[in-house]
């Protein structure tokens, strides 16, 4: 990091730190909220999700009140460093690329990448020569953007601000597949939005890309609170909490090995 | 003409009173500002980051003024008849082309382009049928359509304002003389008109170069996308600032360009008396 940046963000922390100890009891849990099943909001506004029980099962345990803020995926990370909220609780992947902006807490599940193609798609499987040329749509400033890059550089990579917009493309017939979390396209594809469309296959996972599954992040240099989420992640996989919330919206287990 | 610089009043003397102090404290803060942010970008320039996003961040510029150019030039066009329609004296005539500036200039263009970019999306089944899914299926002709029809209702409403403005006499004049409708059009009411249309067109260039960042939220690598693309990548925030030095320099290429031609345009009215 550079000197100016560093000093931005040492500035930045030593603000949330003596912010944070006057109101203790209150954390801002920064999320996107356009991420079925993970984070989305419902037809009343209401956030919901994986990601959101999750969170909620969290601060419970820490015994914190937590207040979420929805942030735009884009400029989730620059939030955070502005001090908008705390912590991202957002299916974010853990990534060499963002730990040099923020820190991660352990995982909280890792699921692979897949492929999603039209019903009607005349490919089929995702390999560089077979995606050559073809549209592929993605939301930027994700693992999954970063993956189609480096393993279908010959494909048309398009990128979206949300999900949603890539989801209504491939519907319409102007993307050939989108790369995204092999959950999010599931959950996507047996719902009457996405029946125009289906799995194309799930992709190896690869560990330099995706990292070591989504994380929470939070600013650097806040130790204390990446410990108490550490063990409130223990503490939730210990007590069954978290295989309660699994089974609420998977029938297979998230976390991985 | 030295008779002539005699009658000027004396100039005023000028006291160093608050507004002014003011004015170069101010001027002082946007230049220190302004040298810092210098220093900041020369000291975090790194050949890595330009070498990485550098390319690309120029081939979205290009892409831009490709995107700008093309929008402009076919608004012109189609603001013509627009403009036409809005001088014409039917009634039925005038309504709808003041209704299709109003819609035009009335909503946001990110409104615009997602209507027409994912509303097309959903009527899929009708543009094959006629053949147009083709055109509408491609991001680029999508936002080159809208940005054109946007634009177009800027232009007829500034050439419309413009020639309102050439008096009535000139035009009865030209009909006296006996000169046909198109010779009064293009000698007489053009020439006066674009002088006084030069410099709202000139503001309307400059909204489009800035709006056409637009594009990169439909899936167009313009110089607003890749600079998405490069901040996604790096989190580096000159990024932002490298975007925003490239629209400067192209707002200032057509800022003299249009110094230029209004010189030109305007040489006869340039009195010698310097």
């Amino acid at each position: 990091m550079r000197p100016t940046l560093r000093l931005a963000v040492a500035a930045a922390a030593l603000m949330a730190a003596t912010g944070f100890s006057q109101a203790q009891e209150k954390l801002r849990i920064g999320t996107e909220g356009a991420y079925p099943p993970f984070n989305y909001t419902d037809a009343s506004g209401q956030l919901m999700g994986f990601d959101i029980d999750i969170a909620n099962a969290l601060c419970e345990e820490m015994q914190v009140e937590c207040e979420f803020v929805t942030q735009d995926w884009d400029g989730i990370i620059p939030a955070l460093q502005a001090n908008r909220f705390d912590a991202i609780i957002a299916s974010m992947s853990i990534t060499e690329e963002r730990r040099q902006q923020v820190d991660f807490t352990n995982k909280y599940y890792n699921t692979p990448p897949a492929i999603a193609v039209p019903e009607d798609s005349d490919l089929t499987e995702a390999t560089p020569e077979s995606l050559s040329g073809k549209a592929l749509g993605a939301q930027s400033s994700t693992t999954h953007s970063n993956y189609a890059e480096a393993k279908f550089p010959d494909a048309d990579l398009r990128l979206y601000p949300t999900a949603e917009e890539y989801k209504l493309d491939l519907s319409s017939g102007r993307l050939d597949g989108v790369i995204d979390d092999v959950v999010v396209l599931s959950e996507w594809v047996d719902s009457e939005d996405g029946a125009c469309c289906k799995i194309l296959t799930p992709l190896p996972l690869d560990p330099e890309i995706n990292g070591e599954g989504a994380g929470i992040a939070i600013r650097k240099g806040e130790d204390e609170l990446r410990e108490r989420f550490n063990d409130a992640i223990a503490a939730i996989r210990e007590n069954g909490t978290y295989q309660e919330i699994n089974e609420k919206y998977f029938d297979f287990d998230v976390y991985g090995d | 003409m030295s008779a002539k610089s005699d009658l000027r009043p004396p100039p005023r003397a000028r006291r160093w009173d608050a507004p002014r102090v003011a004015g170069h404290v101010l001027m002082g803060v946007w230049i220190a500002a302004g040298v810092l942010l210098a220093i900041y970008l020369v000291g975090a320039f790194s050949t890595d980051f330009a070498q990485r996003y550098g390319f690309r961040m120029l081939s979205g510029f290009w892409t831009t003024i490709e995107l700008v150019t093309l929008s402009l030039l076919i608004g012109a066009a189609i603001s013509l008849p627009v403009a036409a329609g809005r001088l014409s004296p039917n009634p039925v005539i005038g309504a709808l082309a003041y209704g299709y500036v109003y819609f035009f200039r009335g909503t946001p263009l990110l409104a615009q382009t997602f209507l027409v970019y994912y509303g097309a999306g959903s009527f899929r089944a009708e543009l094959d049928a006629v053949g147009l899914w083709t055109f509408f299926r491609d991001a680029w002709f999508c936002a080159v359509f809208t940005f054109s029809l946007n634009t177009s209702a800027y232009q007829a409403e500034i050439l419309a304002g413009a020639i309102r403005t050439v008096p009535r006499s000139q035009i009865e004049a030209g009909q006296a003389l006996g000169l046909s409708r198109y010779v009064i059009a293009t000698r007489i009411v053009l020439p006066q008109a674009l002088v006084v249309a030069l410099r709202p067109y000139g503001n309307e260039v400059v909204l489009m170069i800035k709006g056409s960042a637009i594009a990169s939220i439909i899936t167009i690598y313009d110089l607003m996308g890749e600079t998405r693309r490069a901040f996604s990548r790096s989190f580096d925030f000159q990024t932002y600032i490298w975007a925003a030095i490239l629209y400067l320099v192209l707002v200032e290429t057509l800022r003299r360009l249009w110094d230029v031609m209004e010189r030109r345009l305007t040489r006869h009215l340039v009195r010698d008396d310097t």
